[in-house]
């Protein structure tokens, strides 16, 4: 019989999940009420990937995300409310309102950074692997993209060197079908990612990216394989970007069939019938979860709209480092 | 502090074996620069001294080995990088530009970027098109870098060490034909600051200011202008991002006159910013235009008496001057 997650496991996994959709939902609602500058792009229907591959990490480990990245941040230990904040370009967000949705970051928990550039994450990743291993420490780097960076030579360059180096780098491939318009089938030769992998002899794996188990498990085995000095591994979770590339995408590229199958799959459901099936939440239990991290996310959206503006003066503040190293 | 003479490859590796001493997290990544000690000898018995996992030869993946270095620098390791030819920037432009570039400023200002790459460039040598340009202005129009072009050994040392220890990315262009010059450097551990001019000559009717290996190109242009009876003031701006503008202000309010000299191409070189800002802050003080000494605005050409047409001479250098003393 296939591994069950622990109740405790399952339940925290839930949660977060409903913490990180929710967050994307008043983020499209602010959206399209015209209350957010700028562009940002949504993680609805992902949610089981950021958790289950993010979530059990040290807080020491690091991740590098991508541009669809605030469930990576909010699995990583990210607070909502500087999240918002950072997304209305605010003062108090992550990054003083600098940054917005796209480079969202922490050094204290271990966010590399989100990135604008599809495969601009996995070279800082190899370098923060090779930090760790000169640094003589256990932690370990994971590398989160999607299907669009596979085409990239960075992606190419980034295997290699990982597998060469034998750096615990952790590739985690969300493959969410649609880089911007262009369907995985039209962008990937030969179709299998793992087989790439392979092909720098990095041991690798595919799982359906929206069931929170199977990825838990699947990047449970990989972290022991990376942490445990044998080297990068890399992870496909198949999954589905039920929204547009952006907010107010039409979507003419594909049908509406295709979204409305990948609806059923909700890997949100999902977990929802695992609790149910396994007793360890009731109904009632799940809508009052709900309630309260709606209430919450409620909570962060007033606190980042009500934060201030950064002043003319961060204009120049930030860039330089002052002064030489110790 | 006593002096020896050493030539300018000598000096960029005592200056790496002495960071490197200095402070563990110090590190060389690169192509080649392992037993071979570099494309251009500039890491000779580093990989004797430091062995394998200090001194890093890598693929051929000038995106990831920049990438890397990024990486590496934002998780407590203070890497050296050498890209081999500045020709080949162009394959980490990604890496240098979008990443390691903003990334304190995109976030918010929680990142310390102590990342140093080193690289060769310059024509003279029959490299053709793909390996002799002079592309530093690149760097110029991008925030958060700084860019120090050494034209003697001493200096070629001193900025290396304080390129290190800056907590910043800074690129350091070193000139392949001045590898085998040598020149006094002092004994011991200095550093030359980023953003300070040096003049090396002082004098009253016209202010040359010449990088790197036109340096070696105006001395003897300015002993024979001496002889002619104009009396040149001499500036090694050192650094040419951040610029040492407070330095060459002085001199062209005592001149009232002013030539430029740089390898790159004419147009959007760093003699069109250079001269730019002299007239911006000098306009009233000028007696005649600034005069600039440029390449062509053509690839460089293989045969050597077309490559030697189109970079600047001496005899350009004594053209300009006369111009503007007319």
């Amino acid at each position: 019989m296939t591994e069950m997650l622990d109740n405790e496991t399952l339940l925290g996994n839930y949660r977060l999940m409903l913490k990180i959709r929710f967050h994307e939902e008043a983020i499209k609602k602010l959206y399209l009420e015209g209350r957010i500058w700028g562009t940002t792009h949504l993680c609805i229907g992902q949610e089981a990937a950021a958790a289950g591959v993010v979530a059990q990490l040290r807080r020491d480990d690091y991740i590098t995300s991508t541009h669809r990245g605030h469930g990576h941040m909010l699995a990583k230990g990210g607070n909502l409310k500087p999240m918002l904040a950072e997304i209305l370009g605010k003062a108090t967000g992550y990054c003083k309102g600098k940054g917005g949705s796209m480079h969202i970051a922490s050094m204290e928990l271990g966010n590399l950074g989100a990135n604008g550039i599809v495969s601009g994450g996995l070279p800082i990743a190899v370098g923060a692997a090779l930090s760790a291993k000169l640094r003589g420490t256990d932690q370990i780097v994971v590398a989160l993209f999607s299907d669009g960076a596979t085409s990239e030579g960075n992606t190419h360059e980034s295997m290699n060197l990982a597998a060469l180096w034998n750096l615990p780098v952790f590739f985690v491939c969300e493959n969410n079908r649609y880089a911007v318009s262009t369907c995985c089938a039209d962008s990937i030769a030969g179709g299998n990612l793992v087989k790439r992998a392979a092909g720098y002899g990095i041991a690798g794996a595919s799982v359906d990216g929206n069931d929170l188990e199977a990825v838990y498990l699947a990047a449970r085995a990989a972290i022991g394989h990376v942490r445990g000095g044998q080297g990068p591994y890399f992870l496909e979770c198949a999954t589905f970007r039920i929204e547009g590339h952006y907010v107010g995408d039409a979507m003419l590229y594909r049908s509406r069939t295709e979204t409305d199958e990948w609806r059923k799959r909700d890997p949100i459901l999902h977990v929802e019938h695992l609790l149910l099936d396994r007793g360890i939440l009731s109904r009632e239990d799940c809508e009052g979860m709900r309630a309260e991290i709606e209430e919450e996310v409620r909570g962060a959206v007033q606190y980042a709209e009500s934060s201030p503006e950064p002043g003319p003066a961060a204009i120049y503040e930030d860039l330089f480092t002052d002064g030489a190293a110790s | 502090m006593s002096e020896r003479q050493l030539s300018y490859r000598e000096a960029v590796t005592e200056a790496i074996a002495d960071e490197m001493r200095r402070d563990p997290r110090v590190f060389l990544m690169g192509e080649d620069v392992g037993e071979h000690g570099g494309a251009f000898g500039a890491s000779r018995g580093l990989y004797q001294e430091f062995g394998a996992e200090r001194v890093r030869n890598t693929p051929i993946s000038e995106s990831v080995i920049a990438g890397a270095g990024l990486g590496a620098a934002l998780t407590g390791m203070r890497p050296i990088v050498e890209i081999m030819y500045l020709d080949f920037m162009a394959m980490a432009m990604d890496s240098i530009v979008n990443q390691a570039a903003k990334v304190k400023y995109m976030f918010g200002g929680h990142a310390v970027v102590p990342l140093t790459i080193r690289t060769a460039y310059g024509a003279g040598r029959g490299n053709a098109a793909q390996h002799s340009q002079s592309l530093e202005s690149w760097f110029l129009a991008v925030p958060g870098l700084s860019v120090v072009m050494p034209s003697t050994p001493c200096d070629a040392k001193g900025l290396l060490k304080a390129a290190v220890r800056n907590d910043n990315p800074v690129i350091c262009v070193e000139h392949k034909l001045l590898y085998n010059e040598t020149g006094p450097v002092p004994v011991g551990d200095y550093i030359v600051p980023l953003g300070k001019a040096v003049v090396r000559r002082p004098g009253k009717d016209v202010t040359l200011v010449a990088t790197s290996r036109m340096c070696s190109l105006a001395a003897p242009a300015i002993e024979k202008l001496a002889q002619e009876g104009i009396d040149v003031e001499f500036i090694d701006p050192r650094t040419i991002k951040p610029l040492d503008m407070e330095t060459i202000r002085a001199s062209v309010r005592k001149t009232h006159r002013a030539v430029v000299v740089n390898e790159g191409p004419r147009t959007g070189g760093f003699t069109s910013e250079l001269s730019a800002r002299i007239m911006d802050d000098c306009f009233d003080e000028l007696d005649a235009p600034v005069k600039r000494v440029a390449a062509e605005d053509v690839p460089i050409p293989y045969n050597r008496n077309l490559e030697l047409e189109v970079i600047p001479a001496e005899k350009d250098i004594l053209a300009a001057v006369r111009a503007v003393m007319k």
